[in-house]
């Protein structure tokens, strides 16, 4: 009696598991056909596309879009290509990322292990700002910007992605720093340790899937933003999202669509490596986080 | 004026006062134990003594320096802690050494340091190791470790051994028995563990609710416990604490406790004192190693009584047999010998040492002083 259920149960498993990596497959061709759609059509002639399949395979290979999207096509009216949009961007999200991870990590440090009256208050007034809605900001936003004369540069949407950015990054830290046992800190007080010495020495150390999640976390959020890059730094200071924005928007001469398709690839490209590295540390920092937060 | 002085100190959360009034006095080279049931403010006062936490009024001083507001790392004092408290990133020799790095020992000094600590603890071939690669005992020493490379004057366990497994705690507790007895520092632990309490102290005091209920060497504790709490807190089995009333036979005061069936026993009291009390109720406490079988009773005794009642359990527990019975209403537990003769349910004659019983009032429940 209990072998026949049992052996019911195993090819119900079976069954079950079958259908559940079919739908698992499907989900994944779903997800991963428009990526295909885009690679495969940006090493294809235009007159491929317009002439033919969006799915099939290039009859004649070549890398020229790629190279007409990095450094010759048209943005807006200059024909620079995206490089030097992709180093506005780079010059922007590095910063942004760096300060808002280090700040994040001073302030989980603090609101965790050096409670003072209020500290929950604030970490409440930190989490609310993570869910201001953009476009709220954005006057408020520009008049700061000009009055610190940082209007329309880079700089400025540093500004801009550190003051959203710190939200998260505390939280983030926050949360692990709270099942960070305080009895270490107590002991490295009783070593004669200093505040930045145990956070330098004891608390960072062990911090790292949970800046891996952060950094990953900013670094997407910050490099893929288009709002405050078209509305706080157009022209030669725009970022990467924007550019790639004026380059399909560019009403002179056909659509290029191959270059279209490349540009868009380059854009993405940081944020597919950054997951790609530290992919692994990210679910890993998720879990650590939310098991002990 | 002690080593370390506590005087007058409270500690209070908000409005809720956590400690009241503690005074201790703690001498040079004495070993005093902070006991009591969880959440009486034992480790609220040790972090006070560590500077961790504010005092909120009196006095701390080591060595006739008020400590109050003096930094943890500057009162030379080192803690260990329940949890180790290990640097997880660091390997042990660094964990050691930290606390003589951060004060900036020249490193020369730090190596010799660390030398002579991990050959005292015999922890020499795990230094290169981090912590999660040690077991609890392993980690036990490397905090020891970490403590006595300061060479402080206070050492401050909180709950060392709590962490560890049975056999281990015997062990280590002994190992820091042995640690104290060479080295002669002052310690002041901290435990919910009345038998770690006994054997390590050289003094207790048993807390609770915030006050330290008595203050003074384990056998004093043990023996003339300054209330119904001390008394059963102390102790394992408790002591048996039975409601009981004076009476006066032949001149002599007597306590008389309600059997399980039958008339009241009378037993007659070892002290004069007691006649003040006569007509009157009273707690009485009876330690189980002083009800015994006659055989086993304690021959210095000026003062065995027996005792006729019925048997109710029998637990043997291979050095003794525990047999309960009932006497005033309560569950009382006479300690025997492991090849005792009782049998369940039959009337036997326990022998009472009246010489250590003890008597309770039972409105303050403190004891009744001769
Ligand atoms: N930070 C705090 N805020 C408020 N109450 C506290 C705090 N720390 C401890 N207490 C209270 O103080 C009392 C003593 O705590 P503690 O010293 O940790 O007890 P023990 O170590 O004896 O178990 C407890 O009732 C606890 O709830
Ligand atoms: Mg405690």
């Amino acid at each position: 009696m209990s072998v026949a259920t049992q052996d019911n149960a195993a090819s119900v498993g079976r069954v079950g598991r079958t259908f559940v990596y079919l739908t698992l497959l499907l989900f994944a061709l779903f997800y991963l056909l428009p990526f295909f759609i885009m690679v495969v059509n940006s090493v294809k002639p235009l007159s491929e596309i317009t002439g033919g399949n969006m799915m099939a395979l290039p009859q004649e290979w070549t890398i020229a879009p790629w190279l007409s999207a990095w450094s010759t096509a048209q943005i807006g009216v200059e024909p620079t290509g995206l490089r030097p949009y992709f180093w506005n961007s780079i010059r922007m999200v590095v910063p942004a990322v760096v300060i808002c991870t280090i700040i994040g990590a001073l302030n989980g440090y603090v609101l965790t292990k050096w409670r003072f009256r209020g500290d929950t208050i604030i970490f409440g007034l930190m989490l609310f700002s993570c869910f201001i809605p953009f476009q709220i900001v954005l006057i408020p936003m520009a008049r700061i910007l000009g009055i610190l004369e940082i209007a329309g540069t880079t700089t400025g949407l540093v500004l801009v992605h550190v003051v959203y950015g710190i939200g998260f990054a505390t939280l983030y830290f926050r949360n692990y720093y709270a099942a960070f046992p305080t009895e270490l800190v107590r002991a490295a007080q009783i070593d004669g340790a200093g505040f930045f010495q145990i956070f330098y020495r004891i608390l960072l150390p062990s911090s790292g899937p949970i800046t891996v999640v952060c950094v990953i976390w900013l670094f997407t959020n910050i490099w893929n933003d288009f709002l405050f890059g078209a509305s706080f730094a157009s022209g030669d200071a725009a970022p990467m999202t924007v550019a790639l924005n004026n380059l399909v928007s560019s009403s002179t001469g056909v659509k290029e669509y191959n270059v279209h398709f490349a540009g868009a690839i380059l854009a993405a490209l940081p944020t597919l490596l950054v997951y790609i590295v530290a992919g692994r540390f990210f679910v890993r920092g998720l879990m650590a986080g939310s098991v002990k937060g | 004026m002690g080593f370390l002085d506590i005087n007058h100190v409270t500690k209070s959360y908000g409005n809720v006062e956590v400690l009241h009034r503690v005074d201790i006095a703690v001498e040079e080279g004495e070993f005093l134990v902070l006991v009591g049931p969880s959440g009486c403010g034992k480790s609220t006062l040790l972090n006070m003594i560590a500077g961790l936490e504010g005092i909120t009024s009196g006095e701390i001083s080591i060595k006739d320096r008020v400590m109050n507001g003096v930094h943890p790392s500057k009162r030379n004092i080192a803690m260990v802690f329940q949890s180790y408290a290990l640097y997880p990133n660091m390997s042990v020799a660094q964990n050691i050494t930290f606390g003589l790095e951060m004060h900036g020992t020249p490193k020369p000094e730090r190596e010799k340091a660390l030398k002579d600590v991990a050959s005292l603890l015999q922890i020499d071939h795990l230094l290169d190791r981090k912590p999660g690669q040690l077991s609890g005992g392993q980690r036990q020493r490397v905090a020891m470790g970490r403590a006595l490379v300061r060479n402080p004057d206070v050492f401050l366990f909180d709950e060392p051994l709590s962490n560890l497994d049975a056999k281990l705690r015997v062990d280590m507790r002994t190992e820091i028995k042995k640690l104290h007895q060479n080295l002669k520092t002052t310690v002041v632990y901290v435990t919910h563990d009345q038998i770690e309490a006994m054997t390590l102290s050289t003094r207790i005091a048993v807390m609770f609710d915030g006050y330290v209920q008595q203050l003074g060497t384990p056998k004093e504790i043990y023996d003339t416990p300054e209330n119904v709490f001390v008394a059963t807190f102390m102790g394992s089995p408790a002591m048996n604490v039975v409601p009981a009333k004076v009476e006066m036979v032949d001149g002599v005061p007597h306590a008389k406790v309600a059997r399980a069936e039958g008339d009241d026993a009378l037993l007659a009291f070892a002290q004069d004192n007691m006649s003040e009390w006569a007509g009157k109720d009273i707690l009485l406490g009876i330690r189980p190693e002083a009800i015994t079988d006659p055989e086993g009773a304690d021959r210095d005794s000026n003062c065995i009584v027996t005792l006729a009642n019925r048997v109710g359990v029998t637990e043997p527990s291979g050095a003794d047999t525990f047999v309960t019975m009932t006497l005033g209403g309560k569950d009382v537990i006479a300690r025997m010998r492991a090849d005792t003769t009782v049998q369940v349910d039959e009337m036997f004659d326990f022998a009472v040492n009246m010489e250590k019983a003890v008597a309770f009032d039972p409105q303050t429940e403190a004891r009744i002083k001769a």
